[in-house]
Order: C-alpha cells, then sequence, then structure tokens
C-alpha cells in the first residue's frame, strides 16, 4: 500500500513536470512573440510549436486525472479552494489553444490581431500557473476541508512572485528550445532573450529560495534542520553549477545545451518545491497517505500506468524526433 | 440563487458546447480513416482531396474539443467537491484510464495526421489516422462507462459517504454502458454523415467541386441509409434499459404520473409539475407501454411513485426527449428519399432533395444534445442514481466566485465557439477542397522539410 500510494504520487509529479517542461516552452514561445518582429519569423515559431502543442496539454489532464483517482480527498479539497485562479487558468489555456487554431485559418491581416491574443493568454496562463504553485507551496490552513471552503488568500505578495517568476522561467525554456528550432537572424535573437531571462530567473530563484521557508514555519523547520544541512546545501549548490554552466551555453552559442540545462534548472526548483512540501498534498494540511484512495483502486489504475507511461513516454519522443530539427518551411494544414 | 444552481448552469453551458465537438470528431476522424483507406487502396486523387478537405475541418473541430474538455476536467472539483469526493476512486480511475488509453494516442498521432505528410511514409500516416480513430473510439467509451456508472451506479460498497470500488468489471461494465455506447458513438456518425452531406449538398447546388461533392454525398448517404435504422434500433434497446434501471426517468420521458398498464404514447402535452397531471394531451393508446416494454399491457411506474423532491424536472426530458425522437425519424425520412432517387439514378438531380440536404446539417447536434438532455436531466435529483443528490455534491464555494467564473465562460464561449469557430468553419467550406495540383504530384512538399536534409 506504501508503494502504491508513493507510487501514484511520483507518477503525478511526473506528469506535473513533463507538463511544466513541454507546455512551458510553448507557453514561453507565446510569451516571447512580441519580440519577433517579422511575420516569416513568427510563422516559423508558430510551427515550431503546432506538430505537439496538444499532446504537451495532455499531461496536465493526466496529472488532473490521476489526482482525481489515485488522491480524491486532496483534488476535491484543493480545486474548490483554488477556484477562482484555477478556473481563470483553465479559460486562460482553452484561449491559447483556439488562438493557436484561429491564427492558422485567420486572413493574413488579422493574424496579428490572434498573435497578441496569443501572447496575452500565454502570459496570462504562466502567471497563474505561478500564482497557483505559490499559493500551494505556502500551504492552508488545518480547517481545509472538501465541501467548507474557507474563504482562502491565493492573491499574497509571495503568489504573485511566484507567478511573475513563471513567467521568465517559461520564457527562458521557451527561447532555448527556440534556438534549437530557428537558425541565422532569429536564432541570434533567441540567444539573446535567453541571456536576459536567465538572469532574470536566477535572481527570481535566490528570492524565492530565501523567502520560501518564512511564508510557513512547517518549510522553515525543514530546511534549517541542522542534520539534513549537508545534504540540502546540494540543491543550491548544484542549480548554481547548471546555471553558470547553462549562461556559459548561451554565450558560446551552443544549439541544443542552453534547453536542457534550463531544464535541468526546473527541476532543481521543482525538487526544492517538492522537499517544502512533502508528505503533504495539500500543504500542512492533508498528507498523500491521508488523501490516497483505497488500495483496489489505486492497484487497479497503477496497472494501466505501469504499461501505458512508458509507452506514452516513447510516442511522445518518436513524435518529437519526426517533427525534429530546424523549422525552414510554415507549417499549414 | 444558490451556488448548486448556478454550478449546474455552468456545468450544463459546458457540457453543451464541449458534447458537440467530440461527437462531429469522432465522426470526422471515422469518415477520414475510411476515405485514407480508400486512397491507399484505389489511389484515386479524390480520395487523396477528400482527406485533405475533410481534415481541415477536424483540426479546427478536435483542438475545440480539446480545449474545452479541460474546463470539464478541471470543473469536477472546483464546482462538484462533494461529488469528486465520494466518487473519486471510481470515476477518477476511469478517467485515468481514459487519458492513459486514449488521449495520448489521440494527441501524440494527432501532430503526424495533420502535419506528418511529408514527414512520413503514406502508410505510417495512414497508421497515425488509424490510432487517432482508435483513440477516440476509446475515449468515448470510458466517458460512456463513467457516465453510464452515475445512471446505473455497480461494483461499489458505500463506506462513510464515499463509494469504494469493489469490481472494476461491474464498474466499467455496468448495466447500461453498452446500450449507451453504441448509441453514442452512432450518434456521432450520424450527426458527421449529416454535415458532410449537407456541405456536398450546397456543393452540388453550386455546380461547384462537383466530382467531390458527388463522392461525399453518395457514400455518406449510403451510410446513413444503414446508420439510421441501426441507430433507431439502438436507441430502442436504450429505452428497454432505461425502463428497467431508472424507471422514474422512463415516466418523465413519456410523461406517465400514475403507476399504469398500457400507458398511452402523449404526442404532445405539457406535464405540470405542480398539478402532478398532463394538460393538452394528445395521446396515442398503449404507445408508451408498446415502445418501453414491447408489450401492449406493460407496466410503466409513475413519476407519483416517489416524492416530489425525487422527481426529475418533468419538461425538460419530455420535451427533449420528444424532439430527439422526432428528429430521428425526420432523419428516416431523409435516408429513405435518398434510397428511393438512389434506385432511380437521380440523387444528384432534384434540387428539392439537394435543398433539404444543405439545411439539415444541424440535425444530429440537436438530437444529440437534446439526447443528452433527457438522459442527463432525466437522472436528478440524483448526480449518482438513487444513491447521492446533485444539491449536496456542490462545493461551497464564494457565490460571487462562481457567478464571475459563470460569465467569464458565457462570454468567452460564446465569442470562441459561438462566433469565431463557425466563422473559421464556413471560411473552410467556402474556400472548398481545391488544392494546387504540384501539391498532389508531390504530396508531401509544401510542409517543412527536414528529414530529407537531415540525411544530406
Amino acid at each position: 500500500m506504501t508503494y502504491l500510494i508513493m507510487g501514484w504520487g511520483a507518477i503525478i509529479a511526473l506528469c506535473i513536470l513533463m507538463y511544466v517542461i513541454l507546455d512551458g516552452f510553448t507557453l514561453g514561445a507565446g510569451i516571447l512573440l512580441p519580440f519577433i518582429r517579422k511575420d516569416e519569423d513568427r510563422d516559423i515559431v508558430f510551427s515550431s510549436v503546432l506538430p505537439n502543442w496538444d499532446g504537451n496539454q495532455t499531461w496536465l489532464v493526466l496529472s488532473g486525472a490521476s489526482l482525481y483517482g489515485a488522491f480524491p480527498t486532496a483534488f476535491s479539497t484543493l480545486l474548490p479552494t483554488l477556484y477562482l485562479p484555477l478556473i481563470l487558468m483553465v479559460v486562460c489555456l482553452l484561449f491559447r489553444g483556439v488562438t493557436f487554431e484561429f491564427r492558422l485559418k485567420a486572413k493574413a491581416h488579422n493574424k496579428r490581431k490572434w498573435e497578441a491574443l496569443f501572447t496575452f493568454g500565454s502570459i496570462a496562463a504562466a502567471f497563474l500557473q505561478g500564482l497557483l504553485l505559490g499559493t500551494f507551496v505556502k500551504g492552508f490552513g488545518s480547517d481545509i476541508h472538501y465541501l467548507v471552503v474557507p474563504a482562502y488568500k491565493w492573491l499574497t505578495p509571495f503568489s504573485i512572485t511566484t507567478g511573475v517568476s513563471v513567467i521568465f522561467g517559461y520564457a527562458l525554456l521557451g527561447a532555448t528550445r527556440l534556438i534549437g528550432k530557428t537558425t541565422g537572424e532569429l536564432q541570434e535573437k533567441y540567444y539573446k532573450l535567453a541571456k536576459v531571462a536567465i538572469v532574470i530567473v536566477a535572481l527570481f530563484m535566490v528570492a524565492i529560495s530565501i523567502w520560501t521557508p518564512f511564508v510557513d514555519p512547517t518549510i522553515n523547520s525543514k530546511w534549517f534542520n541542522p542534520a539534513r544541512m549537508p545534504y540540502l546545501a546540494i540543491l543550491p549548490i548544484v542549480t548554481g553549477i547548471v546555471f553558470i554552466w547553462c549562461w556559459i551555453a548561451i554565450d558560446r552559442r551552443h544549439e541544443y545545451w542552453p534547453f536542457w540545462l534550463s531544464v535541468t534548472m526546473f527541476i532543481c526548483a521543482y525538487i526544492g518545491f517538492g522537499y517544502s512540501s512533502w508528505p503533504y498534498i495539500v500543504p500542512h494540511a492533508i498528507t498523500i497517505w491521508q488523501a490516497a484512495s483505497p488500495r483496489y483502486a489505486l492497484a487497479f489504475t497503477m496497472v494501466g500506468a505501469v504499461i501505458m507511461i512508458p509507452v506514452l513516454m516513447f510516442y511522445t519522443f518518436s513524435s518529437y524526433r519526426i517533427f525534429k530539427g530546424k523549422i525552414k518551411n510554415v507549417i499549414e494544414y | 440563487m444558490d451556488i448548486a444552481i448556478l454550478s449546474r448552469i455552468q456545468f450544463a453551458f459546458t457540457v453543451s458546447f464541449h458534447i458537440l465537438f467530440p461527437a462531429f470528431s469522432i465522426g470526422l476522424v471515422t469518415f477520414l480513416t475510411i476515405m485514407e483507406g480508400c486512397w491507399l487502396k484505389t489511389k484515386n486523387p479524390l480520395y487523396y482531396r477528400i482527406c485533405k478537405f475533410w481534415t481541415k475541418v477536424f483540426a479546427l473541430t478536435f483542438g475545440m474539443g480539446v480545449v474545452s474538455g479541460i474546463v470539464m476536467e478541471f470543473q469536477f472539483g472546483t464546482n462538484w467537491s462533494g461529488f469528486t469526493y465520494a466518487v473519486g476512486n471510481v470515476l477518477g480511475s476511469l478517467f485515468t484510464y481514459e487519458v492513459l488509453t486514449a488521449f495520448f494516442i489521440e494527441a501524440g498521432f494527432l501532430g503526424v495526421m495533420l502535419f506528418g505528410w511529408d514527414k512520413v511514409g503514406p502508410k505510417l500516416h495512414y497508421f497515425a489516422t488509424c490510432l487517432v480513430f482508435v483513440g477516440v473510439t476509446l475515449s468515448a467509451f470510458w466517458i460512456l462507462s463513467a457516465n453510464s456508472w452515475m445512471q446505473t451506479p455497480d461494483g461499489v460498497v458505500l463506506k462513510d459517504g464515499r463509494f469504494i470500488a469493489d469490481d472494476w468489471l461491474h464498474i466499467i461494465f455496468n448495466p447500461s454502458v453498452i446500450p449507451r455506447y453504441f448509441h453514442m458513438l452512432l450518434a456521432a456518425y450520424i450527426t458527421t454523415g449529416f454535415v458532410i452531406t449537407s456541405v456536398s449538398a450546397y456543393y452540388i447546388l453550386k455546380q461547384v467541386h462537383l466530382d467531390f461533392a458527388k463522392k461525399c454525398f453518395s457514400f455518406t448517404l449510403a451510410a446513413l441509409t444503414i446508420l439510421v435504422p441501426v441507430q433507431i434500433y439502438v436507441g430502442d434497446s436504450v429505452g428497454l434499459e432505461v425502463h428497467r434501471n431508472q424507471p422514474i426517468k422512463t415516466a418523465a420521458m413519456e410523461g406517465v404520473w400514475n403507476t399504469q398498464r398500457g400507458a398511452p404514447f402523449l404526442i404532445f402535452a405539457y406535464p405540470d409539475m405542480t398539478l402532478q397531471k398532463n394538460l393538452f394531451a394528445l395521446k396515442i393508446p398503449k404507445g408508451a407501454a408498446f415502445i418501453n416494454t414491447h408489450n401492449w399491457d406493460g407496466k410503466l411506474v409513475g413519476l407519483k411513485s416517489v416524492p416530489r423532491a425525487d422527481q426529475p424536472f418533468v419538461p425538460f426530458v419530455f420535451y427533449a426527449f420528444r424532439i430527439m425522437v422526432g428528429l430521428g425519424l425526420l432523419m428516416l425520412l431523409v435516408v429513405f428519399t435518398s434510397l428511393w432517387l438512389r434506385f432511380r439514378k437521380k440523387l444528384y438531380d432534384k434540387r428539392w432533395f439537394l435543398h433539404i440536404c444543405t439545411w439539415i446539417a444541424p440535425i444530429g447536434f440537436i438530437a444529440v444534445w437534446t439526447g443528452w438532455v433527457t438522459a442527463e436531466t432525466g437522472r436528478q435529483p440524483w448526480v449518482v442514481y438513487n444513491h447521492l443528490r446533485t444539491d449536496y455534491s456542490a462545493s461551497h464555494v464564494n457565490l460571487y466566485h462562481v457567478i464571475t467564473s459563470l460569465a467569464l465562460i458565457v462570454i468567452v464561449y460564446g465569442i470562441i465557439f459561438g462566433y469565431f469557430y463557425f466563422k473559421f468553419l464556413f471560411k473552410i467550406l467556402r474556400a472548398g477542397p481545391e488544392i494546387k495540383l504540384e501539391s498532389y504530384d508531390q504530396p508531401f512538399t509544401y510542409l517543412v522539410g527536414s528529414r530529407t536534409e537531415q540525411k544530406k
């Protein structure tokens, strides 16, 4: 039973991470679109994300469905508590998705309008995801309950900061990913954008790392535990090294390293937030042990997950392989 | 206004939009799978043009279905936490399987299907199309299984106010899933069939894209001639199943207030909830008894056998059911007419028939929607039939938050789906299936080239 619950916790964590990385660079491409002036260049940006964006979102759908199935108590508590930012976030994703489709079909002189809306949707979705992250990490009171939802503050200085930081984080992912998909002047532009983004992201990461232990005493006692300090120190050190390495990679105009190093920075931050929250699935109120479904349900879905997730990883990978390489021309139907 | 009502309005609104897109995409991808198969077999470029054209419509529609689906998923938790708390380990698991086995297949191969014409060979492309077909067909199964479980819950034990999964076979293959699944699949095929028929009829009337239009027109009408009668038969078995498992829903559909043998079929009536009887009834004697039990003197349970509070809102169920059945009969009339014209070799010549076919496009959507209203409002006041009441399931969130989200959703959906979807759909339809000739000679050049270049 312990393994089943741990397993499902790990699967959900993996799904969210996959979503954050894959949709992160798609949203990032939208966030950085205003810096791309030429129409041809914009077409290339859209072509680079078009074949896969639907698959990327499916990881979010899987995170939601697994949370619903494996930890229904958490699903039924977190979602109504985060009602407004969550609904706004999914509506932004909807908005972003349709502007994608409609832009393809629109007349040339209307494309710009759809692109502006696409950027707006991307920035808003990224900000709201960061806001949700900040609210989640800060945690909830123990009075949280699936039926009686306390009026909860999700608009706090901390959550706004995490919201803004995610915008820059996704911009970094988008820029480094597009470096690999473009050439020439456009690629050079993304190198410059990536350089700006990585510095801002680093500043936010430092600020949030210092701030997080002080938003809640439970987190504080976890990070400032003398026995664990030497191990915990590994995380910021690794993050720092990856950051410098990534900066050098951008500076030396490597094509693929910057993206994978940015992804590593995201994973480091993710581990940090995960450690702050563990073992709570509704931080500081409900643990994953309390929220889990009964054994029979977890075992049933685990069979499917064990068979299907490697398959999913494989064909996500092969679908990216088919569309790999530089974008030269524009995709349309 | 209480939160449960607002949440119900929001759910009904979002699902009403959402259901139309998957219904249309399921039908389209099935059509595309058949047509691409024909293309591979015959190498006739006409089939290639049919595929390319309807793929554009499919891409647009599928995208709408995906994004509106994400809203649905999160809405379960945000607005119906009492429900998700009680059924999470059962329905959440079914959703997990839906995403694992169906959504990822769709999403993973959709890119190849839409954009991969020049990236992969024709056989691999067809394989991708087939997998998207398998994906949508499976996802329809999982969602119908979850929904049917709410109609006819089985395979669970109740413990501390929660449904605990006890037997997955009984949960997945609950008593109503099989007829309801086939009813929905056929509904999707028929809905799409009438849209394709309508577009083709329009082209024939305008005397444009004639070879393309005639092929589609003839094929879909032939398919519909088989599908519509089969659907009526399957619909009848759904009716029998509903009567067996949810007699009060049958009573609401037929406007039966008192338990009786040989109940009449009401062609028209106003079922009055306060008086608990029908006004202005126009009856066919023993009709309802025969339809629902296949016996002229079959017994139908009346609505009055349960307290007022346990009755669904009868007029919704009653009228929605009548509209659905009426449209079904109209479809039957159209396909029989087409059969008659086909035998007289006048299928493409009768302008009145082409005009009817042009205007018939929305018929399937209205039938799907009214069928859904019948099934879902007929289940009320239960969310899990006879076990969990809808108003106990709503989240107790801030009222103004729900008003805000509802207003936002109505505006965004209204603009996006109500206006722009149709605008771009009609744009595709007006442009027609013409493709540049060179792009057929080398069908895979107009897209991105990277594979060949990598090899260099």
